[in-house]
């Protein structure tokens, strides 16, 4: 039978098993949503701004192992779209984003809502395409969803025409896909391994450094298996929280710009670096030139080898999916007579001790003013440190990364690479929707939520719960940080003047607000929140305006030049 | 350093601009760059000359090989390897001149694939050194117009760039 190409790429998203669509309907994308209202198996979930559709389709994917799929219009509705594809883009995140086209005949005569959503989007993209035969839609979207899920994951965008929605053919739904020119490969070489493994053990100061990679590859599990078995310290990037348990006692902490003294001097001085599923990027190791002024031997784990020797030269490469390597590695090193050098690892652990004494995380609280710490220190002891957090960006981030202590694997959602504000809200949509009773609360500031604050309806509409926790300071906080410390108390726009109340906005939405201004009210007004479990709560906590994040690497410093809090 | 690194890709709309994109969003170099569909119509082979460090090189391989339209990348510069450039000038060809540059072309291999009164339009293929050195021994003044393909690379004997 023949098939529209609109019913055709619904029947491709029933066939990938796609729960959620987040979108936004327009001209070009008409005889799609169509197809969506005919049908009940994809659900759709009506955002208020498409860049919310990624983000909401993001933070599905990332506390899922499934792809999220978003769905825009043409011309604006791509744009729109576009800081949502860069953020997945820059932190690996495996979408399908959908978009309508002009009909081919239009295409390259500036038609109405017209870009060219192929070249825009192509720099953030895995992989785009523009489908320009009907007959071409099923294949197309059995690749896109491979390409968004194997190898090092990420969005891919589909350009689907409106007259190619609206033509005719004969459907099936391949069974497999042959990208000849893609071919990720997930088994690392065997011989590095080996190599890898005899480092390892002859080293006098080893230390595990590990990022997203090994929450996107779901190997939390053997990467605390080797951290055990190898008795090392291990330190997670901002994207890796989670991966590894942060109450465990060999864990040191977040590395880099506000990482804690112990994994930043860990990682500094350790004479053989494990890296996994990280990308040493300037946020985590500062100034290269410093960070290599230190000799040291460095085993790269990662499935995209763009990745490794990119900013640090590494001494063995493997190349590989984190948690096939890491089984290997297991198997060697557990095969192996040799093992670690107990009484080099007990003089390391003896420094790492001591750098652990500088307590670098402390912080005066307060009984007149809330502290922003704080409140994070009380949502983690509420939640017994389970709940899924999103986050914004700026210091509530870092204070969110430092203080949420995560034990588990996917439940960090915020974006590291891109740092996008207004990224938190929408996420925690796609959060709750896949996680249905969970406790999901979005961490944010006062600047980051008014970046999509028109969500709020959205999560009325489809009833989500989520709790907002806004850190307001009436400051751009990180900015003024920075304005402070480098620009000479020069606070250029980074104070907002004018804020809405956020109580009467979230009660304009329908949903239920908050304002919390003493510190002996932090844990009640959390409780309260998390006690109305079918509503949403807006938390406005009036912090602290002048509280900085510590510890901190300045930008192009190197991990051991860092400002702890007592140096001031 | 100056590398030539040659590529199979998907003979598909969009591919040359994924590879002339990631070229310019890196900050890598291009020399020249050419491409052209091979003996199977689905792929294109392209020539892309570039210069930088070891470092940059690799990159440059490693985010090539990344792109899912390429299907093979190989850098000519790593072993032996046969270069060559193809270029058209036009040249002011009048009087004692028209002379001088026929004897010239002759010498470097080239060909008049034009006449007219009062021009000469010659081809020259060779290394890009060689036709450098043409120009150069040309009177500068007469030369109207040239056109160059950019470097083509193959490797020599058993190197095969092939899926």
């Amino acid at each position: 039978m023949e098939l529209t190409g609109a019913e055709i790429t619904i029947r491709c998203l029933q066939e990938e098993g796609v729960e959620y669509v987040f979108g936004y309907p327009g001209g070009a994308v008409l005889f799609i949503y169509d197809e969506l209202f005919k049908q009940e198996q994809v659900k759709h979930v009506l955002v208020r701004h498409e860049q919310a559709a990624v983000h909401a389709a993001d933070g599905y994917a990332r506390s899922t192992d499934k792809v999220g799929v978003a769905l825009v219009t043409s011309g604006p509705g791509v744009t729109n779209a576009v800081t949502g594809i860069a953020t997945a883009y820059m932190d690996s995140i495996p979408l399908v984003v959908i978009s309508g086209q002009v009909p081919t005949s239009y295409i390259g005569e500036d038609a109405f809502q017209e870009v060219d959503t192929v070249g825009i989007t192509r720099p953030c993209v895995k992989h785009n395409f523009l489908v320009k035969d009907v007959r071409d839609i099923a294949s197309t979207m059995k690749k896109a969803f491979y390409l968004a899920k194997s190898g090092r994951p990420g969005p891919v965008l589909v350009d689907i025409p409106k007259d190619v929605s609206q033509q005719k053919t004969e459907y099936s739904y391949p069974a497999t896909v042959n990208i000849r020119s893609y071919t990720p490969q997930t088994h690392g070489d065997i011989g590095q391994i080996k190599r890898a493994a005899q480092l390892l053990l002859e080293a006098k100061r080893p230390m595990v450094y590990a990022g997203g990679g090994v929450v996107l590859s779901d190997a939390s599990k053997q990467l605390t298996e080797l951290v055990r078995l190898l008795g090392v310290p291990c330190t997670n990037t901002l994207m890796g929280l989670g991966g590894y348990p942060a109450d465990d006692k060999q864990f040191v902490g977040m590395l880099g710009m506000h990482g804690t003294y112990e994994a930043n001097l860990g990682m500094q001085n350790c004479d053989v670096l494990l890296a996994v599923g990280a990308r040493f990027d300037d946020r985590v190791i500062g100034n290269v030139g410093h960070f290599n002024s230190v000799p040291r031997k460095i085993i790269h784990i990662d499935i995209d080898p763009a990745s490794i020797s990119k900013r640090v030269k590494v001494d063995v490469p493997i190349v590989g999916d984190v948690a096939h390597v890491l089984a290997d590695l297991l198997s060697v090193l557990n095969s192996s007579k040799q093992k670690p050098d107990a009484a080099a690892l007990k003089d390391w652990w003896k420094q790492i001790d001591e750098w652990r004494g500088a307590n670098s995380l402390a912080y005066k609280n307060s009984s007149e003013v809330i502290k922003p710490q704080y409140v994070i220190e009380q949502l983690h002891k509420l939640t017994h440190g389970d709940a899924f957090v999103t986050s914004d960006v700026g210091q509530h981030q870092m204070w969110a990364a430092q203080y949420y202590k995560f034990n588990h694997p996917r439940r960090w959602i915020n974006s590291g690479g891109l740092g996008t504000m207004g990224f938190g809200l929408p996420a925690a949509m796609g959060v709750q929707l896949a996680h249905p009773g969970a406790p999901v609360a979005c961490v944010t500031g006062e600047g980051s939520i008014q970046m999509n604050i028109q969500e709020l309806s959205t999560c009325k509409q489809y009833q989500l719960p989520i709790k907002i926790i806004a850190l307001n300071n009436r400051y751009l906080g990180m900015v003024r940080q920075w304005q402070e410390f480098f620009h000479g108390n020069r606070y250029s726009h980074s104070y907002m003047d004018a804020l809405p109340d956020f109580v009467k906005l979230a009660e304009a939405y329908g949903h239920v607000g908050i304002l919390v201004e003493k510190p002996s009210d932090v844990e009640g007004a959390l409780k309260e929140a998390f006690a109305r479990k079918d509503e949403l709560v807006f938390l406005d906590f009036r912090t602290d305006m002048t509280e900085n994040v510590y510890p901190m690497v300045p930008g192009g410093k190197g991990l051991s030049e860092v400002i702890l809090a007592e140096d001031l | 350093m100056r590398h030539i690194i040659s590529l199979l890709m998907e003979n598909e709309a969009g591919a040359l601009s994924r590879v002339a994109g990631l070229f310019s969003a890196r900050g890598y170099n291009i020399e020249s760059l050419n491409v052209a569909p091979t003996e199977d119509p689905t792929m294109s082979r392209m020539t892309i000359v570039t210069s930088g460090s070891d470092e940059v090189i690799e990159q440059i391989n490693k985010q090539l090989n990344k792109l899912v339209d390429v299907v093979s990348v190989m850098d000519l510069s790593d072993g032996d390897h046969i270069e060559r450039e193809l270029m058209l000038v036009k040249v002011h060809a009048m009087g004692e001149a028209r002379e001088e540059l026929k004897r010239i072309a002759d010498i470097f291999r080239g060909r008049i694939i034009d006449v007219s009164d009062k021009t000469y339009t010659i081809e020259l293929t060779g290394s890009g050194s060689k036709l450098d050195s043409f120009l150069q021994a040309i009177d500068h003044s007469l030369i109207l117009e040239t056109v160059r393909t950019g470097a083509s690379g193959i490797g020599r004997g058993d190197r095969i760039l092939k899926l």
